[in-house]
């Protein structure tokens, strides 16, 4: 069930294996910024002050590897309205794409 | 003797109740009387029996089941553990199948979690963002070879009720026990129907610690995962508590009777939190069911501010409160109840009023919170 393994040490992110090729479906972001290593809600609170140098229907990325952005970062979305398109895994972590809405 | 009463900004009844003076009272004049072994055939002993049986009877009473049903145990953890273990133990030929929520207590998890290890299956029920269960969907996870179901009565971090007797009647329908888990809201609240196994904790409801309950329904399959004792109707091993026993009813029945009135008032107390806390606090999400909920208890997480440097702020300002935030907890992981629902796991805070909060004290929190949130965000450097 993955419930025991809660740990004093930082949690690994899943393997993905293979390392993720870019992928052509998804336009590349606008902009992307790298939380890896910090807490959340750094990874949040990055994300909130830079969005606006995005403009309006472009994406925003930020790279992330604490486990909490994976349920922090599209709950931000849904607070602000704004669009949550997905999750790509990296090798470490995880980067979260976000489209700016307004 | 000083009289107990609840400290001044003590929010955190959700994790231990303040001790209710008649609990204490009981408590205190058992520990004089009822220290015999009530297994023995002496005078001292029958009292110690007679105590022990009078608690019992007090419990089911205000629980609403027969006393033969209803055993002590060290804690409301063990009474989890002895529930979900041997309620599968028990059914073994029929499957070893579990369900259980997602956001049930980690006690009820952890079980789940050994049995897993042991060999046996289990499903987890998801919940929509209140939290709460959908009762189809919990259905849908029984099979054939389902031993037992579990689903608490109310979540014990946002304080949502799960929909207890629709999910009852469908593991009537397919013959599957069902245990709940009533930590939050036994002695709050009347107890739902149609369940099989219970678990409560006596000092959720101001009763003394090391003092939990399992009910185990007339005609529920039940054997003990644990070495066979003779103690607690061969249910709970070990030399009773009955002390304890006796403080935890005491303190249940008095204050059950005392939550007809005092019921109410924390809930418009916690109805003025709900209410205000979107005007006073910029970026605060309120979780939880807005109406299907326990009436003391709120919770909401605050944008861009971590929880332990919130509840550390708090307490500065004399407040004891909890939180589901990832870094107050002894691990990295966010709260798995604040997950499963897909909120935000950072800032997080749980309010849960106890027996005796002053209004004064909840009109203070209000008066104080939001600068203290605005103190965190601006040295995230977050100009909200």
């Amino acid at each position: 069930m993955g419930f025991l393994r809660r740990t004093r040490k930082a949690v690994p992110a899943p393997a993905p294996v293979p390392a993720p090729a870019p992928d052509p479906e998804w336009p590349p972001a606008y902009l992307v910024l790298d939380a890896l290593g910090r807490k959340c809600p750094i990874p949040i609170i990055m994300v909130a002050e830079r969005i606006r140098e995005v403009p309006v229907g472009e994406v925003i990325a930020v790279k992330a590897d604490d486990v909490a952005a994976r349920t922090d970062i599209p709950a931000w979305c849904r607070m602000k309205s704004q669009d949550f398109v997905r999750e790509e895994p990296l090798l470490h972590g995880w980067a979260f794409h976000i489209r700016r809405n307004y | 003797m000083a009289r107990f009463d609840t400290p001044d900004g003590y929010f955190d009844a959700a994790s231990s109740e303040p001790p209710h003076p008649a609990g204490r009272t009981a408590l205190l004049d058992a520990l004089e009387t009822g220290w015999a072994d009530p297994a023995r055939l002496y005078g001292a002993a029958r009292t110690a029996r007679l105590t022990l049986d009078g608690a019992r009877a007090q419990v089911a009473e205000v629980l609403g089941v027969r006393p033969d049903e209803v055993s002590f145990t060290g804690s409301g953890t063990q009474a989890v553990h002895l529930a979900v273990l041997g309620g599968l133990r028990a059914r073994w030929r029929t499957g070893r199948h579990l369900v259980v929520s997602a956001v049930e207590h980690s006690s009820v998890l952890h079980a789940a979690e050994l049995h897993e290890l042991d060999g046996g299956t289990v499903t987890t029920v998801g919940v929509d963002r209140a939290g709460r269960v959908d009762p189809a969907e919990f259905a849908a996870a029984l099979r054939p070879d389902t031993a037992l179901a579990c689903l608490q009565s109310a979540n014990h971090e946002v304080g949502t009720v799960q929909p207890v007797e629709e999910v009852a009647a469908h593991c009537r329908a397919t013959g599957v026990p069902l245990f709940v888990d009533a930590a939050q809201s036994a002695g709050r609240a009347d107890l739902p129907g149609g369940w099989s196994l219970l678990a409560a904790s006596a000092h959720k409801w101001g009763g003394p610690p090391g003092v939990g309950t399992l009910v185990i329904r007339k005609n529920t399959r039940w054997r003990s995962p644990l070495p066979a004792d003779e103690r607690e109707g061969r249910r709970v091993p070990g030399f009773e508590n009955v002390p304890g026993a006796v403080g935890a009813a005491a303190a249940l029945a008095a204050f059950r009777a005392e939550m007809a009135e005092e019921g109410p008032r924390l809930a418009a107390l916690v109805e003025e939190i709900r209410a205000r806390l979107p005007h006073l606090v910029p970026d605060v999400q309120v979780v939880g069911d807005p109406v299907r909920r326990l009436p003391h208890l709120v919770t909401f997480s605050c944008l861009y501010v971590a929880g332990e440097a919130l509840l550390t702020e708090l307490d500065r300002l004399g407040f004891a409160v909890s939180s589901g935030s990832s870094c107050t907890a002894d691990t990295l992981r966010p709260s798995h109840v604040l997950e499963a629902m897909g909120v935000i796991t950072h800032g997080n805070v749980r309010v849960s009023l106890p027996r005796g909060a002053k209004s004064t004290d909840v009109q203070r929190f209000l008066a104080v919170l939001p600068e203290a949130v605005a103190r965190l965000r601006r040295s995230a450097g977050i100009n909200a």
